[in-house]
């Protein structure tokens, strides 16, 4: 057999915690300069609106298509290309007092003329109420599982554990927005499941940590509480990079071939992959630790016969 | 440590990826081009309709692959695209408009799958291409109108009680009845309460001011807005219904909000105008005391209101509404003996017999239709909803000459007006009006693209997993991918198999995302058992171990991701709701392929026996 990580005994990851997590508080901080200064660029689904989305018969010029839309009803639009040069994005903002159906009227009359074989492949209308709503929602959604997570790892594991579980999560959510916010990516629906999908795929991480700590800190009568999760890490390192790696892997194929229609959910995912791996070790273990995690806190008995019973039931 | 399965679980593994497998099979097949037949004017779609549509076929020239009548539908499958546009012409030449004929995609999933309940996986919008509207229900009509009603009513029975009002009005804090003194109100709000405790008196008298203010309790409120959304639900589905879509979909959203999905319909003008027109009729008495032209100029006696005709002028109803348009069952345009247009309607029973009773009281007395529209102004409000504006026209007015029972007709319409508003009663009017907040149209051709993208990505990272897991683990591996790839099959066989779960374009990215993270459980257990062999335990130990103690890791991480799916699943929608559906799916079965499935073939080969060395 091959390993990619062959190690023996195990390895001090813990001692460039600090700073690696003063590097940490540095991103979590700036993302958050970011998230307040420039904001987020909240797409159609929460600010509502109007998007147009063209298939020219050839490369369109952009310059033309802007100088087309001068009409009252399309006034604002933002022109961009969407995945080719033949396909073009077109965003209208909600108008006080003209119809969206108007608004793409106009814009197909505009179009026509610079290509008469133009394609309409999707029409997008949102009112601005429902973006609103959707976007309190989507907070909310995020709240609500930070906070089911947290309500979960206390019960299976240990209330250190499971604030550490939560602030990787937190990090890892802040860290993933500020990113958008920073580089102004389309903030639409589709992002909002990546987000979560991070949260879920850290935890996954932080969970596979954290079994092994428990586990540990039974097995291993002696060595402190940071020896002891150092040997964890180590343990369940190689495991972390192959899932790392297959899941990248498929997130990469997904941004590369899934089209642009997936290409925030993608590139959601990937920075969560890598900053969610990242957390799992330096923010949710290094937290516990700072929190006091020690031995006796891992005694609960129906722990240990909660496996036992599984390992009957799943033999 | 024997390794080895009892024989059930064995075969429980086998039956169950067996059958995940065989509901998966549907999805091999693809579409049918068809032709559907839907019965709209009171028609019905029966055999010999079937059989006729048999005739037009063979007459054409164009072979049929399959003709089925259900559920009052016909469905007719033809060979291609272009026999399918030519049967669909024919037949409708043929049958005539008391039948919707559309064109339609059907699963093309053998009879004998389909009778074991077979069927592909429903494609969300976002792969076929079509039309979603998410509409807003206008509560505040619907209340307002309650209310109304609820005026008329207490002014009738305080008169009947002999309880005398100073005056009745819909005011701003709720019904306000005004009396002379604080006797009569007492006496007023014991009577009403009596009557109805479905509305809230309060007291609001001052000084020589004597005021009962009623509003709705909470629980009708409650019910009001539940009877409106309710209502408009089965007023849409009958509309679409008639625009003849086939597969369409009419669900409620949240406490206001309806959401209508018509696949493959590209024309959004004509959709729009069926849907959202909220055309409605009211019949009323004529108040034949009040002088219309002194009403026009301001002085409407209480209890009536000033109209305008439709060819101009005012005239001066009652308020009190003898039969609103929910009770219409059926209403067809036609023409009078002169050929002047216009609509025959039929009553439910109910309606019938309300109607019946007003008529018979009211013989020789002029009665009024009143046509109300809400229309898009164009406007919005400051909250961002629709502007509305309300048309309120009196078409006709005549004189009752005989009662009226569940039969009449309704005169004074233009040749357009009356077929549009027999259209509209026939479906039902929207009990209050409805306007769209949000419209998404998906061409056909950007379906087609958005699968062919998914797949590919699929494709590409299945492969590479597939191929890292062989050469990594070598015959674990080889367990491995047998399971990824079972579990790929069953998420496609569950899919199917669940009514109510579509396939999006993010659903597709939550099996790619499956295949990645499916692979944890797996590496889990592997990397566990090679750590058991180092650390000097047996193989049929290590085995033991390996999946033991990796179980429980396994189910915490994958119960968190469940629950953040079943988060993301309540506050989605539409395709965003697919991905979480996939990946609740996905979880599931993969923590069954990962870990009973697996175990399986591995005792299966390595259980039970000595062994010295592991291919992992």
């Amino acid at each position: 057999m091959f390993q990619i990580l062959n190690i023996k005994g195990s390895v001090n990851f813990l001692r460039h915690a600090v700073p690696i997590s003063i590097l940490s508080a540095i991103l979590v901080l700036g993302s958050l300069g970011s998230l307040a200064t420039k904001g987020i660029n909240w797409g159609l689904d929460f600010t509502g609106g109007t998007v147009v989305e063209l298939e020219f018969s050839n490369p369109a010029n952009l310059t033309a298509i802007r100088d087309g839309l001068t009409s009252e009803a399309t006034d604002g639009a933002i022109v961009q290309n969407f995945g080719s040069s033949r396909d073009i994005l077109i965003r209208l903002p909600v108008k006080e007092d003209i119809k969206s159906d108007l608004q793409v009227s106009h814009v197909m009359s505009a179009v026509t003329q610079l290509d008469s074989a133009v394609i309409q492949k999707r029409v997008e209308f949102v009112g601005p109420q429902v973006g609103k709503e959707l976007a309190e929602q989507g907070g909310l959604a995020v709240l609500v599982a930070l906070i089911c997570i947290l309500i979960y790892v206390s019960f299976r594991f240990e209330w250190r554990l499971a604030m550490g579980a939560v602030a990787a999560l937190g990090h890892d959510v802040i860290i993933t927005l500020g990113v958008f916010s920073l580089f102004q990516l389309e903030f639409d629906l589709t992002v909002l499941a990546g987000v979560l999908t991070v949260v879920g795929y850290s935890l996954n991480d932080t969970i596979v940590v954290f079994d092994r700590i428990r586990e540990n800190f039974l097995k291993l009568r002696k060595g402190t509480p940071v020896e002891v999760v150092n040997t964890s890490i180590t343990q369940t390192m190689s495991r972390t990079i192959i899932t790392t790696g297959t899941t990248l892997v498929v997130v990469v194929a997904l941004f590369l071939k899934g089209g642009t229609m997936i290409h925030g959910f993608a590139t959601a995912l990937l920075m969560g992959i890598f900053v969610g791996t990242f957390s799992s070790i330096y923010v949710a273990s290094f937290l516990a630790i700072k929190l006091g995690i020690n031995r006796e806190h891992m005694m609960p008995v129906e722990i240990e016969k909660e496996g036992a019973d599984q390992d009957t039931l799943m033999p | 440590m024997l390794n080895k399965y009892p024989m059930w679980k064995n075969l429980m593994v086998m039956i169950i990826i067996a059958v995940g497998a065989f509901y998966a099979i549907p999805n091999l097949f693809g579409e049918d081009h068809a032709v559907q037949v839907v019965a709209t004017r009171g028609a019905e779609v029966t055999a010999s309709t079937q059989s006729a549509v048999n005739d037009v076929l063979v007459s054409q020239g164009i072979a049929v692959k399959r003709s089925e009548l259900e559920n009052g539908q016909l469905l007719v499958r033809v060979n291609n695209g272009e026999d399918q546009l030519i049967a669909k012409e024919a037949i409708a030449d043929a049958l005539g408009d008391k039948f919707t004929v559309a064109l339609n995609l059907a699963p093309a999933t053998p009879e004998w799958l389909e009778s074991m309940g077979g069927s592909p996986m429903k494609l969300g919008l976002d792969l076929r291409g079509g039309v979603h509207f998410l509409m807003e229900v206008d509560m505040g009509e619907a209340i307002r109108k309650m209310t109304e009603a609820k005026v008329a009513d207490y002014r009738t029975d305080l008169r009947a009680e002999k309880i005398r009002y100073a005056g009745i009005r819909n005011g701003a804090k709720g019904i306000e009845i005004k009396f002379r003194d604080a006797e009569t109100l007492a006496n007023a709000e014991r009577f009403l309460k009596s009557r109805s405790n479905d509305m809230v008196f309060t007291d609001r008298s001052t000084g020589s001011d004597y005021f009962l203010i009623a509003n709705p309790s909470d629980v009708y409120l409650k019910q009001i807005k539940e009877e409106a959304l309710q209502q408009n639900i089965t007023t849409l589905r009958n509309r679409v219904n008639e625009l003849g879509v086939a597969e369409p979909v009419v669900q409620r959203q949240g406490a206001e909000r309806i959401i209508v999905e018509l696949p493959g319909v590209q024309d959004t003008a004509r959709a729009k105008e069926i849907l959202s027109a909220t055309a409605s009729i009211e019949f009323h008495m004529v108040d034949q005391n009040a002088d219309a032209q002194a009403a026009a100029s301001g002085r409407v006696p209480a209890g009536s209101e000033v109209y305008q005709r439709r060819e101009g002028g005012p005239v001066v109803l009652k308020k009190a509404v003898m039969l609103t348009g929910t009770h219409i069952q059926g209403a067809q345009p036609s023409y009078d003996e002169y050929s002047r247009p216009q609509v025959s309607i039929n009553l439910d029973s109910k309606g019938g017999s309300i109607f019946s009773n007003v008529t018979k009281d009211n013989i020789g007395n002029p009665m009024a239709t009143l046509f109300i529209e809400y229309k898009d102004t164009g406007d919005k409000n400051a909250d961002g909803s629709v502007k509305m504006k309300k048309i309120e026209e009196v078409i006709s007015v005549a004189t009752i000459q005989a009662r009226l029972g569940r039969n009449f007709v309704i005169t004074g319409l233009g040749h357009a007006e009356s077929q549009n508003l027999a259209l509209l009663l026939r479906a039902g009017a929207l009990i209050a009006p409805v306007y769209i907040v949000e419209e998404r149209t998906i061409g056909p051709s950007l379906g087609q693209e958005n699968i062919e993208n998914g797949m590919q990505a699929m494709i590409w990272g299945m492969a590479v997993v597939l191929i890292f897991m062989l050469v990594y683990y070598r015959g674990f591996g080889l367990i491995a991918n047998l399971a990824l790839t079972a579990n790929l099959v069953m998420v496609v066989g569950v899919m199917s198999m669940i009514p109510g779960a579509v396939l999006t374009l993010p659903g597709i990215a939550g099996m790619v995302l499956t295949v990645g993270m499916a692979v944890d459980g797996n590496v889990l257990i592997y990397e566990r058992i090679r750590e058991e062999l180092r650390n000097g335990r047996s193989v049929q130990q290590a085995i033991h171990e390996g999946y033991g103690n990796a179980f429980s890791t396994i189910a915490d991480a994958n119960i968190t991701t469940f629950m953040t799916a079943l988060i993301l699943f309540a506050v989605g929608t539409g395709a965003v709701k697919g991905f979480a559906v996939t990946l609740m799916i996905g979880i599931a079965t993969s923590m069954f392929t990962a870990i009973v499935g697996t175990r399986s073939i591995v005792n299966a080969i390595w259980g039970g026996k000595r062994v010295k060395k592991l291919s992992i």
